[in-house]
Protein backbone atom coordinates (compact mmCIF):
# COMPACT_ATOMS: atom_id res chain seq x y z
CA UNK A 1 0.00 0.00 0.00
CA UNK A 2 2.99 2.24 0.43
CA UNK A 3 3.04 2.44 -3.37
CA UNK A 4 0.12 4.85 -3.46
CA UNK A 5 1.19 6.80 -0.40
CA UNK A 6 4.60 7.17 -2.07
CA UNK A 7 2.95 8.70 -5.11
CA UNK A 8 0.91 10.99 -2.90
CA UNK A 9 3.95 12.04 -0.87
CA UNK A 10 5.94 12.55 -4.05
CA UNK A 11 3.38 14.83 -5.64
CA UNK A 12 2.88 16.72 -2.39
CA UNK A 13 6.58 17.41 -1.87
CA UNK A 14 7.03 18.41 -5.50
CA UNK A 15 4.18 20.90 -5.18
CA UNK A 16 5.69 22.27 -1.97
CA UNK A 17 8.94 22.86 -3.80
CA UNK A 18 7.17 24.52 -6.69
CA UNK A 19 5.26 26.83 -4.39
CA UNK A 20 8.51 27.97 -2.80
CA UNK A 21 10.15 28.81 -6.11
CA UNK A 22 6.87 30.25 -7.36
CA UNK A 23 6.88 32.68 -4.47
CA UNK A 24 10.45 33.65 -5.31
CA UNK A 25 9.47 34.18 -8.91
CA UNK A 26 6.71 36.60 -7.99
CA UNK A 27 8.70 38.54 -5.41
CA UNK A 28 11.97 38.54 -7.33
CA UNK A 29 11.44 42.07 -8.61
CA UNK A 30 11.67 43.53 -5.14
CA UNK A 31 14.11 41.09 -3.63
CA UNK A 32 16.67 40.71 -6.40
CA UNK A 33 20.10 40.25 -4.90
CA UNK A 34 21.91 41.28 -8.05
CA UNK A 35 23.52 44.71 -7.82
CA UNK A 36 23.74 46.51 -11.13
CA UNK A 37 27.13 47.71 -10.04
CA UNK A 38 28.55 50.46 -12.19
CA UNK A 39 25.08 51.99 -12.51
CA UNK A 40 24.41 52.24 -8.81
CA UNK A 41 27.94 53.09 -7.79
CA UNK A 42 26.77 56.18 -5.88
CA UNK A 43 24.17 54.42 -3.79
CA UNK A 44 25.79 51.01 -3.43
CA UNK A 45 26.42 50.16 0.20
CA UNK A 46 28.42 47.06 0.97
CA UNK A 47 27.17 44.94 3.83
CA UNK A 48 28.86 45.17 7.21
CA UNK A 49 30.64 41.85 7.18
CA UNK A 50 32.24 42.42 3.81
CA UNK A 51 36.02 42.12 3.95
CA UNK A 52 37.43 44.66 1.55
CA UNK A 53 40.63 45.84 3.16
CA UNK A 54 42.12 46.44 6.60
CA UNK A 55 41.72 49.99 7.81
CA UNK A 56 42.68 51.86 10.92
CA UNK A 57 40.01 54.29 12.06
CA UNK A 58 41.04 57.63 13.46
CA UNK A 59 38.95 59.96 15.58
CA UNK A 60 38.53 63.65 14.87
CA UNK A 61 41.67 64.60 16.84
CA UNK A 62 43.69 62.37 14.49
CA UNK A 63 44.16 59.75 17.15
CA UNK A 64 44.21 56.00 16.59
CA UNK A 65 44.21 53.06 18.99
CA UNK A 66 47.33 51.24 17.86
CA UNK A 67 49.90 50.75 20.61
CA UNK A 68 52.49 49.24 18.34
CA UNK A 69 52.46 45.90 20.10
CA UNK A 70 53.13 44.13 16.78
CA UNK A 71 50.79 41.27 17.55
CA UNK A 72 49.12 41.70 14.20
CA UNK A 73 52.44 41.59 12.42
CA UNK A 74 53.24 38.26 14.08
CA UNK A 75 49.78 36.85 13.48
CA UNK A 76 49.68 37.62 9.78
CA UNK A 77 50.47 34.46 7.82
CA UNK A 78 51.61 36.38 4.76
CA UNK A 79 53.80 39.08 6.16
CA UNK A 80 51.33 41.66 4.97
CA UNK A 81 51.74 43.99 7.90
CA UNK A 82 54.98 45.74 8.71
CA UNK A 83 55.14 47.93 11.75
CA UNK A 84 57.88 50.50 11.80
CA UNK A 85 58.17 51.67 15.38
CA UNK A 86 60.26 53.89 17.46
CA UNK A 87 60.83 54.70 21.10
CA UNK A 88 59.60 58.13 22.01
CA UNK A 89 59.22 60.11 25.22
CA UNK A 90 55.77 59.97 26.65
CA UNK A 91 54.60 63.53 27.41
CA UNK A 92 52.72 62.72 30.60
CA UNK A 93 55.05 60.29 32.35
CA UNK A 94 58.32 61.31 30.79
CA UNK A 95 59.27 57.68 30.31
CA UNK A 96 60.53 56.13 27.13
CA UNK A 97 57.73 54.29 25.35
CA UNK A 98 57.17 52.21 22.18
CA UNK A 99 55.00 53.84 19.56
CA UNK A 100 54.34 53.33 15.89
CA UNK A 101 55.97 55.38 13.23
CA UNK A 102 54.29 53.74 10.23
CA UNK A 103 51.76 50.93 10.04
CA UNK A 104 52.57 49.55 6.57
CA UNK A 105 49.90 47.35 5.00
CA UNK A 106 50.49 45.55 1.69
CA UNK A 107 46.99 45.06 0.36
CA UNK A 108 48.37 43.05 -2.54
CA UNK A 109 49.54 40.33 -0.15
CA UNK A 110 46.50 40.25 2.11
CA UNK A 111 44.21 37.22 1.92
CA UNK A 112 41.52 38.84 4.08
CA UNK A 113 41.84 36.11 6.66
CA UNK A 114 41.11 38.48 9.51
CA UNK A 115 43.68 37.13 11.95
CA UNK A 116 45.23 40.54 12.50
CA UNK A 117 41.89 42.05 13.41
CA UNK A 118 41.04 39.18 15.76
CA UNK A 119 44.36 39.38 17.50
CA UNK A 120 44.59 43.13 18.07
CA UNK A 121 44.17 43.71 21.82
CA UNK A 122 42.99 47.31 21.43
CA UNK A 123 40.74 46.94 18.37
CA UNK A 124 42.87 49.40 16.48
CA UNK A 125 42.22 47.93 13.05
CA UNK A 126 39.03 46.73 11.41
CA UNK A 127 37.48 45.83 8.07
CA UNK A 128 36.87 48.49 5.46
CA UNK A 129 34.16 47.97 2.83
CA UNK A 130 36.00 49.43 -0.13
CA UNK A 131 36.32 46.89 -2.92
CA UNK A 132 37.47 48.97 -5.89
CA UNK A 133 41.07 48.00 -5.46
CA UNK A 134 42.20 47.43 -9.01
CA UNK A 135 45.09 49.69 -9.96
CA UNK A 136 47.63 49.96 -12.73
CA UNK A 137 50.64 50.11 -10.45
CA UNK A 138 50.87 47.74 -7.56
CA UNK A 139 53.02 50.00 -5.45
CA UNK A 140 49.85 51.98 -4.77
CA UNK A 141 48.56 48.93 -2.93
CA UNK A 142 51.14 49.42 -0.21
CA UNK A 143 49.49 51.70 2.27
CA UNK A 144 50.40 53.42 5.47
CA UNK A 145 47.35 53.04 7.64
CA UNK A 146 48.10 55.57 10.34
CA UNK A 147 47.61 59.15 9.24
CA UNK A 148 50.62 61.48 9.26
CA UNK A 149 51.18 63.09 12.68
CA UNK A 150 48.54 60.91 14.26
CA UNK A 151 49.10 59.71 17.79
CA UNK A 152 47.80 57.16 20.21
CA UNK A 153 44.44 57.82 21.72
CA UNK A 154 44.93 58.47 25.44
CA UNK A 155 43.59 55.79 27.75
CA UNK A 156 43.81 52.94 25.28
CA UNK A 157 46.68 51.28 27.05
CA UNK A 158 45.02 51.08 30.45
CA UNK B 1 -7.08 36.42 -43.27
CA UNK B 2 -4.65 38.90 -44.77
CA UNK B 3 -1.92 36.33 -44.36
CA UNK B 4 -4.13 33.74 -45.96
CA UNK B 5 -4.83 35.91 -49.01
CA UNK B 6 -1.10 36.59 -49.40
CA UNK B 7 -0.30 32.90 -49.35
CA UNK B 8 -3.22 32.29 -51.69
CA UNK B 9 -1.82 34.86 -54.13
CA UNK B 10 1.67 33.41 -54.01
CA UNK B 11 0.22 29.97 -54.57
CA UNK B 12 -1.74 31.08 -57.64
CA UNK B 13 1.17 33.05 -59.04
CA UNK B 14 3.56 30.10 -58.64
CA UNK B 15 1.19 27.75 -60.41
CA UNK B 16 0.67 30.22 -63.23
CA UNK B 17 4.37 30.73 -64.05
CA UNK B 18 5.62 27.14 -63.86
CA UNK B 19 4.42 23.57 -64.27
CA UNK B 20 2.45 22.14 -61.37
CA UNK B 21 5.15 19.73 -60.12
CA UNK B 22 7.86 22.39 -60.00
CA UNK B 23 5.48 24.87 -58.42
CA UNK B 24 4.56 22.53 -55.59
CA UNK B 25 8.22 21.79 -54.89
CA UNK B 26 9.02 25.51 -54.88
CA UNK B 27 6.11 26.01 -52.54
CA UNK B 28 7.42 23.38 -50.14
CA UNK B 29 10.86 24.96 -50.17
CA UNK B 30 9.34 28.38 -49.48
CA UNK B 31 7.32 27.04 -46.57
CA UNK B 32 10.41 25.29 -45.20
CA UNK B 33 12.41 28.51 -45.39
CA UNK B 34 9.67 30.45 -43.62
CA UNK B 35 9.45 27.83 -40.88
CA UNK B 36 13.23 27.76 -40.50
CA UNK B 37 13.58 31.49 -40.05
CA UNK B 38 10.54 31.86 -37.83
CA UNK B 39 11.58 29.06 -35.52
CA UNK B 40 15.25 29.88 -35.42
CA UNK B 41 14.26 33.33 -34.16
CA UNK B 42 11.54 31.94 -31.89
CA UNK B 43 14.03 29.46 -30.46
CA UNK B 44 16.43 32.28 -29.71
CA UNK B 45 13.72 34.15 -27.87
CA UNK B 46 12.82 31.02 -25.93
CA UNK B 47 16.44 30.86 -24.78
CA UNK B 48 16.18 34.44 -23.64
CA UNK B 49 12.89 33.75 -21.89
CA UNK B 50 14.42 30.78 -20.12
CA UNK B 51 17.32 32.88 -18.92
CA UNK B 52 15.13 35.67 -17.61
CA UNK B 53 12.71 33.26 -15.94
CA UNK B 54 15.61 31.35 -14.39
CA UNK B 55 17.00 34.60 -13.09
CA UNK B 56 13.69 35.55 -11.51
CA UNK B 57 13.38 32.16 -9.87
CA UNK B 58 16.82 32.62 -8.38
CA UNK B 59 16.27 36.21 -7.28
CA UNK B 60 18.59 37.53 -9.93
CA UNK B 61 17.91 39.97 -12.76
CA UNK B 62 19.15 38.12 -15.82
CA UNK B 63 20.49 39.48 -19.11
CA UNK B 64 19.23 43.05 -19.50
CA UNK B 65 21.99 44.93 -21.29
CA UNK B 66 21.79 44.10 -24.99
CA UNK B 67 18.81 45.88 -26.43
CA UNK B 68 15.77 46.88 -24.41
CA UNK B 69 15.65 44.57 -21.36
CA UNK B 70 18.17 42.29 -23.05
CA UNK B 71 15.88 41.44 -25.95
CA UNK B 72 18.78 41.13 -28.40
CA UNK B 73 21.03 39.14 -26.07
CA UNK B 74 20.52 35.74 -27.64
CA UNK B 75 20.73 37.22 -31.15
CA UNK B 76 24.14 38.55 -30.24
CA UNK B 77 25.06 35.17 -28.78
CA UNK B 78 24.04 33.42 -31.98
CA UNK B 79 26.14 35.81 -34.06
CA UNK B 80 29.06 35.22 -31.72
CA UNK B 81 28.66 31.46 -32.07
CA UNK B 82 28.50 31.78 -35.87
CA UNK B 83 31.88 33.46 -35.94
CA UNK B 84 33.55 30.91 -33.69
CA UNK B 85 35.96 28.28 -34.85
CA UNK B 86 34.61 24.74 -35.06
CA UNK B 87 37.01 22.74 -32.95
CA UNK B 88 36.80 18.97 -33.22
CA UNK B 89 38.55 16.20 -31.34
CA UNK B 90 41.39 14.09 -32.60
CA UNK B 91 40.38 10.67 -33.95
CA UNK B 92 36.72 11.55 -33.81
CA UNK B 93 34.49 9.86 -36.35
CA UNK B 94 34.35 12.99 -38.50
CA UNK B 95 31.39 12.03 -40.66
CA UNK B 96 29.05 11.09 -37.81
CA UNK B 97 30.42 13.89 -35.68
CA UNK B 98 29.39 16.44 -38.26
CA UNK B 99 26.10 14.73 -39.02
CA UNK B 100 24.79 14.55 -35.44
CA UNK B 101 23.73 18.19 -34.90
CA UNK B 102 21.75 18.18 -38.14
CA UNK B 103 19.88 15.06 -37.06
CA UNK B 104 18.82 16.79 -33.89
CA UNK B 105 17.81 20.12 -35.38
CA UNK B 106 16.12 18.68 -38.47
CA UNK B 107 13.92 16.30 -36.48
CA UNK B 108 12.98 19.14 -34.18
CA UNK B 109 11.95 21.27 -37.14
CA UNK B 110 10.14 18.39 -38.86
CA UNK B 111 7.92 17.87 -35.86
CA UNK B 112 6.88 21.52 -36.09
CA UNK B 113 5.39 20.95 -39.51
CA UNK B 114 2.40 19.00 -38.24
CA UNK B 115 1.53 21.30 -35.36
CA UNK B 116 -1.56 23.40 -36.06
CA UNK B 117 -0.87 26.99 -35.05
CA UNK B 118 -4.29 28.09 -36.16
CA UNK B 119 -6.97 26.91 -38.51
CA UNK B 120 -5.00 28.02 -41.58
CA UNK B 121 -1.45 28.14 -40.27
CA UNK B 122 -0.82 24.43 -40.50
CA UNK B 123 1.93 23.27 -42.82
CA UNK B 124 1.25 19.55 -43.07
CA UNK B 125 -2.03 18.07 -41.89
CA UNK B 126 -1.58 14.31 -42.20
CA UNK B 127 -4.07 11.79 -40.92
CA UNK B 128 -1.47 10.17 -38.64
CA UNK B 129 -0.45 13.44 -37.00
CA UNK B 130 0.13 12.22 -33.44
CA UNK B 131 1.81 9.05 -34.61
CA UNK B 132 4.12 11.14 -36.78
CA UNK B 133 4.99 13.37 -33.83
CA UNK B 134 5.82 10.43 -31.59
CA UNK B 135 7.91 8.83 -34.31
CA UNK B 136 9.78 11.98 -35.25
CA UNK B 137 10.51 13.03 -31.71
CA UNK B 138 12.31 9.75 -31.06
CA UNK B 139 14.61 10.17 -34.05
CA UNK B 140 16.25 13.14 -32.34
CA UNK B 141 17.86 10.81 -29.84
CA UNK B 142 19.82 9.18 -32.66
CA UNK B 143 21.54 12.50 -33.19
CA UNK B 144 22.42 12.64 -29.51
CA UNK B 145 23.71 9.07 -29.53
CA UNK B 146 25.76 9.71 -32.67
CA UNK B 147 27.17 12.93 -31.28
CA UNK B 148 28.19 11.28 -28.03
CA UNK B 149 29.60 8.22 -29.70
CA UNK B 150 31.58 9.90 -32.42
CA UNK B 151 33.24 12.68 -30.46
CA UNK B 152 35.80 10.35 -28.83
CA UNK B 153 35.25 11.64 -25.34
CA UNK B 154 34.20 9.61 -22.34
CA UNK B 155 31.87 12.25 -20.94
CA UNK B 156 30.09 12.57 -24.25
CA UNK B 157 29.87 8.79 -24.45
CA UNK B 158 28.32 8.42 -20.99
CA UNK B 159 25.92 11.25 -21.73
CA UNK B 160 24.83 9.62 -24.96
CA UNK B 161 24.29 6.25 -23.31
CA UNK B 162 22.22 7.84 -20.57
CA UNK B 163 20.22 9.62 -23.20
CA UNK B 164 19.51 6.31 -24.89
CA UNK B 165 18.26 4.78 -21.65
CA UNK B 166 16.19 7.79 -20.81
CA UNK B 167 14.55 8.40 -24.15
CA UNK B 168 13.71 4.76 -24.80
CA UNK B 169 12.04 4.54 -21.38
CA UNK B 170 10.12 7.77 -21.49
CA UNK B 171 9.10 7.41 -25.11
CA UNK B 172 6.66 4.77 -23.88
CA UNK B 173 4.96 7.11 -21.47
CA UNK B 174 4.72 9.93 -23.99
CA UNK B 175 3.14 7.59 -26.50
CA UNK B 176 0.76 5.95 -24.05
CA UNK B 177 -0.44 9.19 -22.52
CA UNK B 178 -1.20 10.55 -25.98
CA UNK B 179 -2.92 7.27 -26.84
CA UNK B 180 -5.14 7.74 -23.80
CA UNK B 181 -6.40 10.92 -25.41
CA UNK B 182 -6.71 9.27 -28.80
CA UNK B 183 -9.16 6.84 -27.16
CA UNK B 184 -11.49 9.83 -26.74
CA UNK B 185 -10.87 11.52 -30.05
CA UNK B 186 -10.83 8.38 -32.16
CA UNK B 187 -8.54 10.10 -34.65
CA UNK B 188 -4.84 10.81 -34.96
CA UNK B 189 -5.25 13.82 -37.22
CA UNK B 190 -4.44 16.97 -35.28
CA UNK B 191 -6.96 19.21 -37.04
CA UNK B 192 -9.76 16.75 -36.25
CA UNK B 193 -8.60 16.46 -32.66
CA UNK B 194 -9.08 20.20 -32.35
CA UNK B 195 -12.42 19.99 -34.15
CA UNK B 196 -13.63 17.52 -31.50
CA UNK B 197 -12.57 19.90 -28.74
CA UNK B 198 -15.11 22.47 -29.87
CA UNK B 199 -17.41 20.69 -27.42
CA UNK B 200 -15.01 21.12 -24.51
CA UNK B 201 -11.27 20.80 -24.20
CA UNK B 202 -10.14 17.22 -23.89
CA UNK B 203 -8.85 17.73 -20.37
CA UNK B 204 -12.44 18.60 -19.42
CA UNK B 205 -14.05 15.95 -21.61
CA UNK B 206 -11.90 13.19 -20.20
CA UNK B 207 -11.80 14.63 -16.64
CA UNK B 208 -9.91 12.26 -14.24
CA UNK B 209 -8.01 10.06 -16.69
CA UNK B 210 -7.26 13.09 -18.84
CA UNK B 211 -5.73 14.95 -15.93
CA UNK B 212 -3.62 11.92 -15.07
CA UNK B 213 -2.60 11.58 -18.70
CA UNK B 214 -1.68 15.26 -18.78
CA UNK B 215 0.52 14.91 -15.71
CA UNK B 216 2.22 11.84 -17.11
CA UNK B 217 2.71 13.59 -20.43
CA UNK B 218 4.28 16.66 -18.84
CA UNK B 219 6.68 14.53 -16.76
CA UNK B 220 7.74 12.26 -19.57
CA UNK B 221 7.78 15.15 -22.04
CA UNK B 222 10.24 16.98 -19.82
CA UNK B 223 12.32 13.81 -19.73
CA UNK B 224 12.11 13.54 -23.52
CA UNK B 225 13.62 16.97 -23.99
CA UNK B 226 16.46 16.13 -21.57
CA UNK B 227 15.71 19.09 -19.37
CA UNK B 228 16.22 19.27 -15.63
CA UNK B 229 15.24 17.41 -13.46
CA UNK B 230 15.95 14.79 -16.12
CA UNK B 231 19.08 16.40 -17.58
CA UNK B 232 21.37 13.49 -16.90
CA UNK B 233 22.40 13.61 -20.51
CA UNK B 234 24.09 16.93 -19.93
CA UNK B 235 24.56 16.90 -16.15
CA UNK B 236 27.02 19.79 -15.99
CA UNK B 237 28.32 18.80 -12.58
CA UNK B 238 29.06 15.23 -13.60
CA UNK B 239 29.81 15.16 -17.30
CA UNK B 240 31.05 18.56 -18.36
CA UNK B 241 28.36 19.17 -20.93
CA UNK B 242 27.43 15.58 -21.68
CA UNK B 243 26.92 14.58 -25.30
CA UNK B 244 27.83 17.99 -26.70
CA UNK B 245 31.02 18.44 -24.68
CA UNK B 246 33.15 18.39 -27.83
CA UNK B 247 30.96 20.61 -29.96
CA UNK B 248 31.65 24.28 -30.44
CA UNK B 249 30.42 27.20 -32.47
CA UNK B 250 27.34 26.74 -34.58
CA UNK B 251 27.12 22.98 -34.08
CA UNK B 252 26.77 23.54 -30.39
CA UNK B 253 24.16 26.18 -31.12
CA UNK B 254 22.16 23.62 -33.13
CA UNK B 255 22.00 21.29 -30.14
CA UNK B 256 21.08 24.15 -27.90
CA UNK B 257 18.40 25.46 -30.22
CA UNK B 258 17.00 21.96 -30.74
CA UNK B 259 16.54 21.57 -27.01
CA UNK B 260 14.42 24.69 -26.89
CA UNK B 261 12.45 23.87 -30.00
CA UNK B 262 11.76 20.44 -28.53
CA UNK B 263 10.52 22.05 -25.37
CA UNK B 264 8.24 24.23 -27.47
CA UNK B 265 7.02 21.14 -29.35
CA UNK B 266 6.18 19.22 -26.18
CA UNK B 267 4.29 22.22 -24.86
CA UNK B 268 2.56 22.67 -28.21
CA UNK B 269 1.46 19.04 -28.33
CA UNK B 270 0.12 19.30 -24.79
CA UNK B 271 -1.70 22.50 -25.68
CA UNK B 272 -3.18 20.91 -28.79
CA UNK B 273 -4.18 17.58 -27.32
CA UNK B 274 -5.29 18.64 -23.85
CA UNK B 275 -6.16 22.32 -24.04
CA UNK B 276 -7.81 22.75 -27.38
CA UNK B 277 -4.94 24.17 -29.45
CA UNK B 278 -6.00 27.37 -31.14
CA UNK B 279 -9.55 27.26 -29.80
CA UNK B 280 -10.39 30.15 -27.54
CA UNK B 281 -11.64 29.36 -24.03
CA UNK B 282 -15.48 28.98 -24.09
CA UNK B 283 -15.36 30.08 -27.72
CA UNK B 284 -15.22 33.77 -26.78
CA UNK B 285 -13.42 34.82 -29.94
CA UNK B 286 -14.87 32.24 -32.28
CA UNK B 287 -15.91 34.96 -34.72
CA UNK B 288 -12.32 36.19 -35.13
CA UNK B 289 -10.32 33.21 -36.39
CA UNK B 290 -7.12 35.32 -36.61
CA UNK B 291 -6.83 35.11 -32.84
CA UNK B 292 -6.20 31.36 -33.11
CA UNK B 293 -2.44 31.82 -33.23
CA UNK B 294 -2.65 34.07 -30.20
CA UNK B 295 -4.57 31.54 -28.10
CA UNK B 296 -2.32 28.74 -29.24
CA UNK B 297 0.81 30.67 -28.28
CA UNK B 298 -0.64 31.68 -24.91
CA UNK B 299 -1.44 28.09 -24.02
CA UNK B 300 1.94 26.88 -25.24
CA UNK B 301 3.80 29.58 -23.37
CA UNK B 302 2.02 28.76 -20.12
CA UNK B 303 3.09 25.14 -20.50
CA UNK B 304 6.62 26.18 -21.45
CA UNK B 305 6.69 28.27 -18.31
CA UNK B 306 5.56 25.22 -16.34
CA UNK B 307 8.50 23.26 -17.72
CA UNK B 308 10.87 26.08 -16.81
CA UNK B 309 9.35 26.10 -13.36
CA UNK B 310 10.14 22.37 -13.07
CA UNK B 311 13.65 22.97 -14.22
CA UNK B 312 14.51 25.63 -11.71
CA UNK B 313 12.83 23.89 -8.80
CA UNK B 314 13.72 20.22 -8.80
CA UNK B 315 17.14 18.65 -8.32
CA UNK B 316 18.48 16.20 -10.87
CA UNK B 317 17.47 12.54 -10.52
CA UNK B 318 19.90 9.65 -10.32
CA UNK B 319 19.81 7.17 -13.18
CA UNK B 320 18.23 4.43 -11.07
CA UNK B 321 15.63 6.84 -9.71
CA UNK B 322 14.85 7.89 -13.26
CA UNK B 323 14.22 4.31 -14.31
CA UNK B 324 12.23 3.56 -11.17
CA UNK B 325 10.01 6.53 -11.86
CA UNK B 326 9.33 5.39 -15.38
CA UNK B 327 9.02 1.63 -15.08
CA UNK B 328 7.48 1.33 -11.62
CA UNK B 329 5.28 4.39 -11.52
CA UNK B 330 4.53 6.16 -14.79
CA UNK B 331 4.12 3.11 -16.97
CA UNK B 332 1.73 1.08 -14.75
CA UNK B 333 -0.29 4.20 -13.98
CA UNK B 334 -0.46 4.91 -17.65
CA UNK B 335 -1.66 1.44 -18.56
CA UNK B 336 -4.36 1.49 -15.89
CA UNK B 337 -5.27 4.97 -17.05
CA UNK B 338 -5.74 3.91 -20.64
CA UNK B 339 -8.14 1.14 -19.53
CA UNK B 340 -9.97 3.61 -17.32
CA UNK B 341 -10.33 5.97 -20.25
CA UNK B 342 -11.59 3.18 -22.47
CA UNK B 343 -14.22 2.24 -19.89
CA UNK B 344 -15.20 5.87 -19.61
CA UNK B 345 -15.66 6.24 -23.34
CA UNK B 346 -17.49 2.92 -23.51
CA UNK B 347 -19.97 3.90 -20.78
CA UNK B 348 -20.29 7.40 -22.27
CA UNK B 349 -19.14 9.08 -19.07
CA UNK B 350 -17.15 11.80 -20.83
CA UNK B 351 -18.27 15.36 -20.26
CA UNK B 352 -19.51 17.08 -23.40
CA UNK B 353 -20.65 20.63 -23.36
S1 LIG C 1 43.72 39.87 7.08
FE1 LIG C 1 45.17 38.16 7.30
S2 LIG C 1 46.52 38.39 5.54
FE2 LIG C 1 45.46 40.33 5.75
S3 LIG C 1 46.77 41.58 7.00
FE3 LIG C 1 45.37 40.58 8.40
S4 LIG C 1 46.39 38.72 9.07
FE4 LIG C 1 47.49 39.46 7.25
S1 LIG D 1 47.09 47.19 15.18
FE1 LIG D 1 46.62 46.21 17.13
S2 LIG D 1 47.84 44.34 17.13
FE2 LIG D 1 48.66 45.60 15.51
S3 LIG D 1 50.33 46.72 16.47
FE3 LIG D 1 48.55 48.04 16.65
S4 LIG D 1 47.66 47.53 18.59
FE4 LIG D 1 49.08 45.87 18.13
Amino acid sequence: MSYFSDIYEGIKTLLTGMSVTGKYFITSRKGAITQQYPDNRETLKMFDRFRGEVIMPHNEDNEHRCTGCQKCEIACPNGTIEIIWDRGIDEETGKKKKKIDQFVYHLSMCTMCGLCIDVCPTDAIEWGQNFENSVYDRTTLTRVLNEPNSKLMPGVED
Amino acid sequence: MILLSITENIHNWLFSVMPAEVASIVEMVLIAVVYLTVFAVAGLFLVLLERRVAAWFQLRIGPNRVGYQGLLQTMADAIKLLTKELVGTDRADKFLYNLAPYFVIITALMALAVIPFSQEFHAFDINIGIFFLIAISSIGVIGILLGGWSSNNKFAMIGAMRSGVQTISYELSVGLSLLTMVVITGTLQLSEIIEIQKSGWLIVQGHIPAVIAFMVFMISGTAETNRAPFDMVEAESELGAGFHTEYSGMKFAYFFLAEFINMFIIAAIAATVFFGGWLSPFGITESIPELGVFWFLIKTMVLVFLMMWFRWTFPRLRVDQLLTLEWKYLLPINLVNIVLMAVLVWLNLTIRL
